[in-house]
């Protein structure tokens, strides 16, 4: 994030025609994923392997006394059991400083907890046996000792006096003087512009209120899963699904005491991760059962395991105020949020304030984020992560702004604006954007203007994501028929197969069905960063742009050399090489190339390893028709359309679905999700039946507009997309229910108990 | 102790397997007869990744001994297709692109054939209120819905 203001590369695209890109092509990979052949994490066998299954805590918050395992061992079939005790030990200072803290010591505890249990369902032991029946009735048998200490729920629980601290080491940064006691408030970050007191003292109108959201979860439908082998040399094979294979090698090495280059990751397709699958659970535990047993140990998680120690995101408390002039221009905005961590420091609290304002152009505005530490399981990232809770109580202070000031929240945003050269409240100062241009989309959009009948609502609000690049590599084979292979390390999570394709062909000039995709294991392409941040697109996709050209140069040497022509005198054109001195060379297209590949040098290939910067930061606006059953409370969405600057969709279909998917899961947060815990810190909705995801029925179709603002970064002008679409939904759906409940609803999940609740205020 | 043999009929084969007692019908898909494409997504039955047919009902697998699958007819997702031609309904899967990560896809697909061999012109509500019992967490539905929709018009003018 924050490379607006370094775009090295400017091309100039505009009024460029594209053959391929922006076509709706079926996607590579589509064949074996309708046909159920495509192999997930869970799908994979090894042979001789033996099945894992993990000894979790049912406390929240406990230390272990002792763990015995002699009666699991004896039972038949067992082949290993581990403990934290089979680990390297861990250092508490041992991180890895890049853009955000990743602490190896709380890595190695939520992996297998060692001193204490931070969270029911923490995991305590794992064993591995001849089936998954055995070993599960040979985790029952493992005997854990416990210390049951008071679990701490809430962050009101978390930062009351004396209340009790879950890490020793934990002082809270961010403040001074830096203080001496442990402490379960892990962080306090803030981000400024201008003089927001003297600011808000030139307002007209202030609105200020309270906001509250819960933990919600990424609810992947795929649960973790993964299968180790281990050899005697000490190398590791580890088959799994995750968000990028370069991340569990080099998670899995460190937290094993192993040199990464022993550890091979083959990637699994994946079902589905929105962040959840950015870090490790079971590898760690199935590479040491491995290597105990001596025998390839498989290990997946079931739905309850998912819920209970698995990456929900934070859920928080948020303040905002916002200032305004009578005629709606804003003067001043405050956040103050605090974000639940889960078990371990880390909420993506800080991108919480960055974000909030982001979209607004405001001189004088300051947000505070407050990390606290909970008994829940360790947050993780969850599409956006930070932003949606922070949208919610921004975007809601609008509305509520726009109903004091009786005008339209539409307009009201417009007027407020970031465009071109506005300061984001993080320092950077956005190139070309196209927020204005979303809110002029939905302007225009029917949706906008049509009428609503009585319980009815109408909610809008914007959102802005900051979206990466990093480091990613590609490589571009030419086989000999003159197809073409397009080799990247980030797993296709969402259709990304497809739109490297599409990307590649546009360079090649060739029918997209000419290219094949593949997403690579850790040994047989470059390094490349994880799938996330809505990264892919963009820069690997710019690393197969650049691949394909290395690709297509090569071409051209080769063609010179049949020709026995200059390389100057051969162009690429529509997928042949064409000498441009003399009409007598007939232009040869890939498989002429090809197919003479050993008379001009041996085999054909392109490669690219870059670290692309100039991401184009989204911006998106969603409206939502909501009606309110006043006897239930149930709140049925009637009509949503979401709008998003999309830089340039590659592939429109896959474009879409990400605006659709993240409205969902944002219609989800605001409506039905959350973690339920009981007074002992024990989850009570473990499963998809209480832990309620959007299902077909409670939903309308999903409108979209992708509005097209060229992303200057890019060759093609893309933007990343996937993780915007989630920002704006939690307001929108509250705003419209604000309206048509006639109050403002500012705690979610707004469920029928809740809503009822407020609705019997009067 | 023993294992139970099992006689049934997969995708119109007749298919013999062993299983434990506690095996689901899903465990023996996966693990005995390596037929993988039957997700597990909760085991509970809330997700209908495993969604198959039994004896032409729509069944979520992890809800199923595996013994009881003895002297019935089971259908797959492995089943749909004809060798490499696809069902219509995979087909519109497809071209609508109804799904990204894929993992809830072959349980979709299964539970759609049921609802078009059962009303063979749904309405859109009547495709949602169908597939109620399928959770998929990428698409927010919309593309799934309209390719269940095209599939069975196609079908219905074919």
């Amino acid at each position: 994030m924050g490379n607006e203001e370094e775009m090295q590369k400017i091309i100039d695209y505009s009024g460029r025609e594209f053959r391929y890109v922006g076509t709706r092509t079926v996607r590579p990979d589509g064949f074996d994923k309708v046909t159920g052949r495509a192999n997930f994490g869970a799908d994979f066998t090894a042979n001789g392997m033996l099945f894992g299954a993990v000894v979790r805590s049912p406390h929240a918050h406990a230390k272990i006394k002792s763990i015995n395992v002699d009666k699991a061992l004896k039972l038949d079939g067992v082949k290993a059991v581990i403990t934290g005790k089979d680990f390297p030990k861990l250092d508490v200072n041992d991180k890895m400083v890049g853009e955000v803290v990743v602490s190896y010591y709380d890595m190695g505890n939520n992996v297998i907890a060692r001193e204490k249990v931070f969270y029911d369902g923490h995991a305590v032991a794992a064993v591995a046996a001849t089936s998954q029946e055995v070993a599960n009735a040979a985790a029952r048998l493992v005997e854990v000792e416990y210390d049951v200490l008071k679990p701490v729920m809430s962050i009101a629980a978390a930062t009351k006096k004396n209340a009790p601290i879950l890490h020793k080491h934990v002082r809270t940064g961010g403040v001074e003087p830096a203080p001496t006691k442990a402490s379960n408030v892990a962080n306090r970050a803030e981000f400024k512009l201008g003089d927001v007191d003297a600011a808000f003292a030139k307002a007209d109108v202030i609105i200020e209120r309270d906001y509250s959201t819960q933990t919600v979860h990424q609810g992947y439908i795929e649960p973790h899963a993964c299968v180790a082998s281990t050899t005697t040399d000490g190398s590791v094979t580890i088959w799994c699904s995750s968000q990028g294979q370069f991340m569990v090698r080099a998670y899995v090495a460190k937290l094993c005491g192993i040199e990464t280059s022993r550890v091979k990751v083959i990637p699994a397709e994946i079902g589905g991760g929105f962040g959840g699958k950015t870090v490790v659970y079971l590898e760690p535990l199935a590479v040491m059962l491995a290597r105990k047993a001596g025998r390839p140990v498989k290990m997946v998680m079931n739905r309850a395991e998912v819920l209970r120690a698995t990456g929900p995101t934070s859920g928080g408390i948020a303040r905002a105020k916002v200032g305004a002039k009578k005629d709606g221009t804003l003067v001043a905005g405050e956040i103050e949020l605090t974000y639940e961590a889960g078990a371990f420091p880390g909420s993506p609290v800080a991108l919480g304030c960055m974000t909030g304002f982001a979209p607004y152009n405001l001189t004088d505005v300051r947000c505070v984020g407050w990390d606290v530490v909970v008994n829940r399981p360790k947050a993780a990232a969850y599409r956006a992560p930070g932003a949606p809770v922070a949208a919610f109580a921004v975007e809601s202070a609008l509305d509520e702004l726009a109903q004091a000031l009786d005008m339209d929240p539409l307009e009201l945003r417009m007027k407020n604006a970031a465009t071109e050269g506005t300061q984001a409240p993080y320092g950077v100062k956005f190139g070309r954007i196209g927020y204005q241009e979303t809110l002029e989309a939905a302007r225009q959009h029917p949706h906008w203007s049509a009428p609503l009948g009585p319980n009815q609502g109408r909610g809008i609000a914007s959102g802005f994501w900051f979206n990466i690049g990093g480091t990613s590599s590609a490589e571009v084979m030419v086989n000999e028929d003159g197809t073409v292979i397009v080799a990247t390390g980030n797993p296709d999570i969402g259709g990304s197969r497809a739109s490297m394709a599409l990307m590649a062909a546009e360079v090649l000039g060739i029918d997209v069905a000419r290219i094949k995709p593949l997403v690579a294991d850790t040994e047989s392409v470059p390094f490349s960063m994880l799938t996330g941040g809505s990264r892919v697109t963009f820069a690997t996709g710019k690393a197969v742009i650049e691949a394909a050209q290395d690709a297509v140069d090569d071409m051209r040497r080769r063609a010179a050399k049949m020709w026995d022509v200059d390389i100057d005198q051969v162009e690429w054109e529509n997928g042949c090489a064409v000498c441009i001195e003399s009409d007598q060379h007939k232009p040869l297209s890939i498989a002429d190339i090809a197919r003479k590949a050993d008379k001009t040098g041996g085999a054909i290939s392109g490669k690219a390893n870059i670290n692309a910067t100039g991401a184009g930061p989204g911006f998106g606006t969603h409206i939502c028709d909501v009606e309110v059953d006043p006897e239930t409370g149930r709140v049925t969405v009637l009509r949503y359309t979401a709008i998003q600057d999309v830089g340039k969709a590659i592939h429109p279909s896959y474009v879409e679905g990400q605006l659709q998917g993240g409205a969902v899961q944002g219609i989800g947060w605001a409506l039905n999700e959350e973690y339920v815990y009981d007074q002992n810190g024990t989850l009570r909705n473990t499963g998809f039946l209480d832990y309620r995801v959007p299902v077909a029925s409670d939903l309308p179709m999903i409108d979209t507009v992708l509005v097209e603002v060229p992303n200057p970064g890019h060759p093609y002008g893309v933007r990343g997309v996937g993780e915007t679409p989630i920002v704006p939904p939690l307001a929108a759906v509250a705003n419209a229910v604000s309206r048509a409940a006639n109050r403002r609803l500012a705690d979610l999940p707004i469920s029928p108990p809740r809503l009822l609740a407020a609705l019997s205020k009067g | 102790m023993s294992k139970h043999h099992v006689s049934t009929t997969i995708n119109g084969d007749p298919t013999e397997f062993l299983c434990d007692t506690r095996q689901t019908l899903l465990d023996c898909l996966r693990d005995e007869l390596n037929l993988t494409g039957s997700k597990e997504g909760c085991g509970t039955g809330d997700c209908g990744a495993c969604s198959v047919m039994v004896d032409g009902r729509l069944v979520c697998s992890c809800l199923m001994l595996g013994v009881e699958a003895d002297g019935r007819r089971i259908d797959t997702i492995e089943g749909v297709a004809s060798g490499d031609t696809l069902h219509p309904l995979q087909r519109h899967f497809l071209e609508e692109a109804a799904l990204q990560c894929g993992i809830c896809t072959p349980g979709f697909i299964v539970a759609a054939k049921a609802l078009l061999e059962h009303n063979p012109n749904p309405t859109e509500t009547e495709v949602r209120y169908w597939l109620a019992g399928n959770l998929c967490r990428c698409t927010g539905y919309d593309k799934i819905i309209k390719a269940v929709m095209n599939a069975a018009a196609e079908m219905r003018g074919a």
